[in-house]
């Protein structure tokens, strides 16, 4: 086929997803349309690296931070593979972990602790646990694969002046998940999710997720600045604060190598 | 002090550093300083052993890394204790130029390499010797000299590596906690090798990730890390253990495989040396319950199997032992981490437990606590004579 005739096939099929998305009356049908095109809009971006600054709030609001870099790596046909490096405090400095994403069953994940340069394993088939000791459980931060949630349009409401559609995602597989469900905000213009609305096991409200602070990148690709979870149960906090996003910068499969991570650093 | 290697070492390891000093890349110091309180809860069981002591570590890290890839490390370490003169003691842990081709890569100078899959035993774990003073989970090692050739596709993961210079273990001294009845004469080993130190080691591993199953399988030939303690008398005829390091030829096999929320574990070992050769075996399963009740605390549970097909003959008292770990992470801001574990000989009474906690102080202070207690051990039992060794240690570090 030539680059033309792929060019031509991309427009058709966005065309006809947006058609998708406006008109199917169906709320599951439109649910998923709307997922679909979010999902369409944020891939394409080949790798990125990018900085992440965590601050961990308490319910005496006493701060705690932690600093780390991102790599991600979009593979074919499958899930993202991921290298998260923690920078600071500095007892875990050099820590690197490690996931190859699953479109379905379970990711692969490795954990290498550089005082025995020693990689270990993850059994990481229940993503409810807390990742590294914030407000974000594995799940909220893993690579959102379409596979792995079923969907419904609720209903059409602005958030911050942003006309949002607002989808209920239901964990695939409720056992692995800390949640029956989500509410997910997705601005009818450019479909990012500006808000997540996590209900617990007894269907109760647990979290709710505020995403600020959107740049685009390569005229496409938009991103956020800055992700804050509150722990409605709790009281406790947690920011993600994004910054030095690079897109297209040249990674490659041997960059997520389990035997090479002691030489991410 | 002791234990440092030979100068010629380390020029011959900066000798392959080439000059790039236009060059730009990054730089990064990090490393810690440790104070540490160790406390026996018995009286000694051999006279000039002490009750307690106090001891202060450091270990900073220098890394550089090029545009292209390559990287110096050099890692230091010192410690020096109240007590034991051969716990006062300091080491090279690192200091390797990493060769970073798109095809291979080539490691040389002092490095450090681990293979294994448990918890409880590193049973396969073969390149560096163990720093045994330091403590006796056998988690400490002391730097190897080598040259590492790594190739890596696809296919799988080939290094192979060239040991030039030989470690030999260390061992608490007279005056040192946690050692045999006899004292150890570290400075009259027994090589079975006629070049002893200079017995060029060779070890060659190839490793894959197959499904989700990770596993590696190497040969070694070479010095056995594992001394085998010979009853003799010294020059003034007085009662010794000297450390006799055999040749072996050895085959290992590590894997760990996650299914669902359970990892299995798995190491293996033929060795064949001086003696019959034998086979050892370790491995097990560990299990972890996610945000338990709700509470945003992970539990996991581990359970493992040691066995040593010499038996009563086994340089290690893992040779047919169970072990049951439990692991908590309450996922808090200070990184608190407990783990519990409880060793159980299944040919005797003998029992270790085991408990080790730390957590963060601030963002750069961190604060472990260690305790081991030997219970019921038997005569037979290869540490019978740490009955009375149990002991608490606190360790405050500074990391930077």
């Amino acid at each position: 086929m030539t680059q033309q005739h792929t060019r031509i096939m991309a427009v058709w099929g966005m065309v006809l997803s947006l058609a998708a998305a406006g008109r199917a009356q169906d709320p599951a049908q439109r649910g998923l349309a709307i997922a679909q095109e979010a999902e369409r809009r944020y891939h394409g971006y080949g790798d990125f690296t990018a900085s992440l600054t965590m601050i961990l709030r308490n319910g005496q609001g006493q701060e705690s931070r932690r600093t780390m870099h991102i790599q991600d790596l979009e593979v074919q046909g499958d899930g993202d593979k991921s290298l998260c490096l923690f920078d600071s405090p500095a007892d875990i400095k050099n820590t690197a972990l490690l996931t190859a994403a699953h479109k379905t069953g379970d990711d692969d994940q490795w954990l290498y602790l550089p005082a025995l340069k020693r990689v270990k394993r993850i059994a990481s088939s229940n993503k409810s646990g807390s990742f590294v000791g914030s407000e974000f459980a594995y799940e909220d931060i893993a690579s959102q694969e379409l596979e792995r949630y079923t969907y419904r349009l609720l209903r059409e409401e602005a958030v911050d002046g942003n006309d949002s559609f607002v989808v209920d995602r239901v964990p695939m597989n409720g056992r692995n998940s800390g949640y029956t469900r989500q509410e997910v905000w997705i601005d009818k213009v450019e479909y990012r999710t500006l808000k997540v609305e996590y209900y617990d096991r007894k269907n109760a409200l647990l979290k709710t997720l505020t995403v600020t602070g959107y740049t685009r990148y390569r005229d496409r690709f938009w991103r956020p600045g800055r992700m804050t979870m509150v722990n409605h149960q709790t009281g406790k906090g947690t920011d993600l604060i994004w910054s030095d996003y690079r897109f297209g910068a040249g990674l490659k499969d041997s960059d997520f190598l389990k035997d090479n991570l002691e030489r991410m650093r | 002090m002791k234990g440092l290697i030979p100068c010629t070492l380390v020029v011959w390891a900066c000798g392959a550093i080439p000059c790039t000093a236009a060059d730009t890349g990054t730089t990064q110091i990090s490393g810690y300083v440790s104070a540490e309180a160790r406390d026996f809860f018995y009286d000694p069981s051999f006279t000039d052993q002490d009750r307690s002591n106090a001891s202060v570590a450091a270990q900073p890290e220098y890394y550089h890394r090029w545009e292209n890839g390559s990287s110096l490390t050099f890692v230091p370490f010192g410690r020096v204790d109240s007590a034991d003169r051969e716990r006062t003691h300091a080491d090279i842990r690192e200091l390797n130029y990493d060769y970073v081709h798109p095809e291979f890569e080539l490691r040389v100078g002092i490095g450090k390499v681990f293979w294994g899959a448990t918890e409880f035993v590193h049973l396969v774990d073969i390149v560096n010797q163990t720093d045994w003073v330091e403590h006796i989970d056998g988690e400490d090692k002391l730097g190897q000299p080598m040259v590492e050739f790594a190739k890596a596709g696809a296919w799988g993961k080939i290094d192979v590596f060239i040991l030039p210079y030989f470690r030999e273990r260390t061992f608490p001294g007279l005056k040192g906690r946690l050692r045999p009845s006899l004292p150890i004469d570290t400075d009259h080993p027994i090589f079975r090798s006629p070049d002893k130190n200079n017995q060029l080691d060779l070890a060659a591993r190839y490793s894959r990730t197959l499904g989700s199953c990770d596993f590696g399988v190497y040969f070694f030939k070479g010095t056995d890390r594992d001394p085998l303690l010979y009853s003799t008398t010294n020059d003034q005829g007085k009662p010794v253990l000297r450390p006799f390091y055999q040749m072996i030829d050895q085959f290992g096999l590590d894997m760990q495989w996650p299914r669902g929320n359970w990892l299995w574990k798995l190491e293996a070992l033929y060795r064949k040396g001086y003696f019959e050769g034998y086979f050892a075996t370790t491995g097990g399963v560990e299990y972890t319950l996610v945000n338990v009740a709700r509470t945003g605390t992970d539990l996991g549970l581990v359970f493992e199997y040691a066995y040593d097909e010499r038996r009563e003959l086994a340089t290690t008292p893992y040779k047919n032992d169970a072990m049951f770990g439990l692991r908590i992470s309450p996922k808090d801001a200070a990184s608190t981490q407990i783990l519990m574990g409880y060793i159980q000989d299944v040919d005797d009474s003998s029992k270790v437990a085991i408990l080790e906690a730390s957590r963060r102080l601030g963002d750069h202070w961190k604060l472990s606590l260690n305790v081991w207690t030997f219970i019921d051990l038997a005569p037979s039992n290869l540490y019978y004579s740490l009955r009375n060794d149990d002991f608490a240690r606190l360790q405050l570090a500074y990391y930077f």
